[in-house]
Parts: C-alpha cells; sequence; structure tokens
C-alpha cells in the first residue's frame, strides 16, 4: 500500500511515535468499548432470561378449572340442541 | 351469550382438534395476558375472552397457519378494545405497579422479578408487546409483526427500543419501595426511560 492509497483514504499521515501512542490509545478505547459491549450484553441477556422466567412462571402455572369449564358451556351450547 | 354457529365447512373431526389445540394453548394465553396487562385477575378475564372468541372463529382459522400466533392476535386485539373501551391506560398499569411495589416492600426478599414486573410495565404498550413476544412468546420478529398489524421493521425497532428502556429502568432502580411517591417517581422514570430509548 503506497502513501497516496493510505491518503486516499483521508488517513492523516501521521509519525511512527505517534501512530504507536494512537493505536495505543485506540486499542484501549476498543478494550474498554469491548468490555462496556460485553457487560451491556451480559445485562440484556439477563433481562431476557427474567422475561422468559416470568412468562413461563405463568405458562407452568396449572390452568384454571374455569377456562375448561367456560370452554365446556360453549360446546354443550353450540351442540346441545340435539 | 349469542355465539356464533359453527361454520359450515367444520367438521366435527376438525373441531375436536382444534378444541385439543385451544387448551392446549391456554397456559401460552395467560402468560401472554399476564406480561400483557400485569393483573392477574384481569388477565384471566382477559384470556378467558381471547380463548371463546377464538372459539367462536375456529371455522376462520386455516388449518396448516400458526394457532399460536392467531390466538395471541385474538388476544392482543382484546386487549386493545377493551383498554380503548372502559381502561384507562395510565391508571391501570400504575394500580398494577403500586401493587408490585408493594409486594416487594421486604428489602430482603429476592426483587429480580418483581423489578422485571415493574419495568415492563413502565413500557410503552407497544413495546412491552413486542419484547414479549419476541423475548418470551418465543415468536420470529416477522411472526410478531404479523400479531401486531404492524411492520417488521417496526417490532424490530420496538423490541430494541423495549431492551434498552428496560435496561436503563433496571439499572437506575429508581423506585420507591413504600409506594408513596410511587407515581411521580415512575412518571419521571418512564420519561427519563422514552428518552433514552428515542432515536439516537
Amino acid at each position: 500500500m503506497t502513501g497516496d492509497d493510505k491518503l486516499s483514504r483521508g488517513r492523516p499521515v501521521v509519525g511512527r511515535a505517534a501512530r504507536n501512542m494512537i493505536e495505543q490509545t485506540s486499542a484501549d478505547e476498543r478494550r474498554r468499548t469491548h468490555v462496556a459491549l460485553d457487560e451491556a450484553r451480559l445485562r440484556q441477556q439477563a433481562i431476557g432470561v427474567r422475561l422468559r422466567q416470568m412468562f413461563d412462571e405463568v405458562v407452568n402455572e396449572p390452568v384454571p378449572d374455569e377456562f375448561l369449564q367456560i370452554l365446556r358451556d360453549a360446546d354443550r351450547t353450540s351442540t346441545g340442541e340435539s | 351469550m349469542g355465539r356464533a354457529t359453527p361454520g359450515p365447512g367444520l367438521l366435527p373431526h376438525d373441531e375436536e382438534a382444534f378444541r385439543t389445540a385451544l387448551v392446549d394453548l391456554i397456559p401460552q394465553l395467560r402468560a401472554f395476558a399476564r406480561t400483557l396487562c400485569g393483573d392477574a385477575t384481569m388477565a384471566d378475564d382477559l384470556a378467558q375472552d381471547a380463548m371463546m372468541k377464538a372459539w367462536d372463529a375456529r371455522a376462520s382459522f386455516r388449518v396448516g397457519t400458526n394457532m399460536k400466533a392467531w390466538t395471541f392476535m385474538i388476544l392482543r386485539n382484546q386487549f386493545y378494545s377493551e383498554k380503548r373501551r372502559s381502561w384507562r391506560q395510565s391508571q391501570l398499569d400504575q394500580d398494577a405497579a403500586e401493587r408490585t411495589l408493594v409486594a416487594v416492600d421486604d428489602p430482603e426478599a429476592p426483587v429480580a422479578l418483581d423489578e422485571m414486573r415493574l419495568g415492563l410495565h413502565m413500557l410503552p404498550p407497544e413495546q412491552r408487546e413486542a419484547l414479549i413476544l419476541v423475548g418470551a412468546g418465543g415468536f420470529a420478529y416477522e411472526e410478531a409483526a404479523e400479531i401486531c398489524g404492524c411492520a417488521v421493521g417496526t417490532v424490530k425497532s420496538r423490541v430494541s427500543r423495549a431492551r434498552r428502556a428496560l435496561h436503563a429502568i433496571l439499572e437506575t432502580g429508581v423506585y420507591t419501595r413504600d409506594g408513596r411517591a410511587a407515581g411521580e417517581a415512575m412518571g419521571a422514570l418512564l420519561a427519563d426511560a422514552e428518552r433514552l430509548s428515542g432515536p439516537r
């Protein structure tokens, strides 16, 4: 890759030391961003787990008889004429 | 109660299969109703109404399509039509949230689920339902979009806004446990959450 390429890609031409420093800084930033992203992802996962827990808690409850009774009654009305 | 008569095309055999499938879906419908409206009694009324509506409309169900999605759509429409008719949404959500607050006033109690419940009810309803359908109901974005009658992109954005808002709500954890100023605190939090979850 030539210097022209670099320029054409909009990257500033900098000295080696400065570049190292910038790369070091951006590596730190990247690491910090990664940690923050990981934490955010973990927290989101925890929220997801809790949401499913909340939903499944109700799914696992026994169905109240009322539901089945209502359905049986409806069945009787729709077929009960005979 | 003026139940619809079975459609002419529905054979007794199909009807029996439909009923079995509907009974199998009751736990799911109850869970959807409970997470959607927060109050257990109200939720069971809603789930029962939805179940009966589904039963009455059984002739219009196309065999081979997703029956769970179909019943969830009925429940969801029922929820909104009832809310439009008689429920004061803000009041309802606030009541449910305050009951939750009262239930968790023991500071030593494991509050994770209750905080979740509370947080969920601070979300705007359309974000809440999108998150429930995708995050707990096991629906794909496309199915959730069909249930909510909106575009897939809309569901995606609602889910991601809901996740961000919920995260912000749970993170700050700023809600009063005595329930006294809960309304105010929640109003402020809700505004915050809405701002945080809005377009950046």
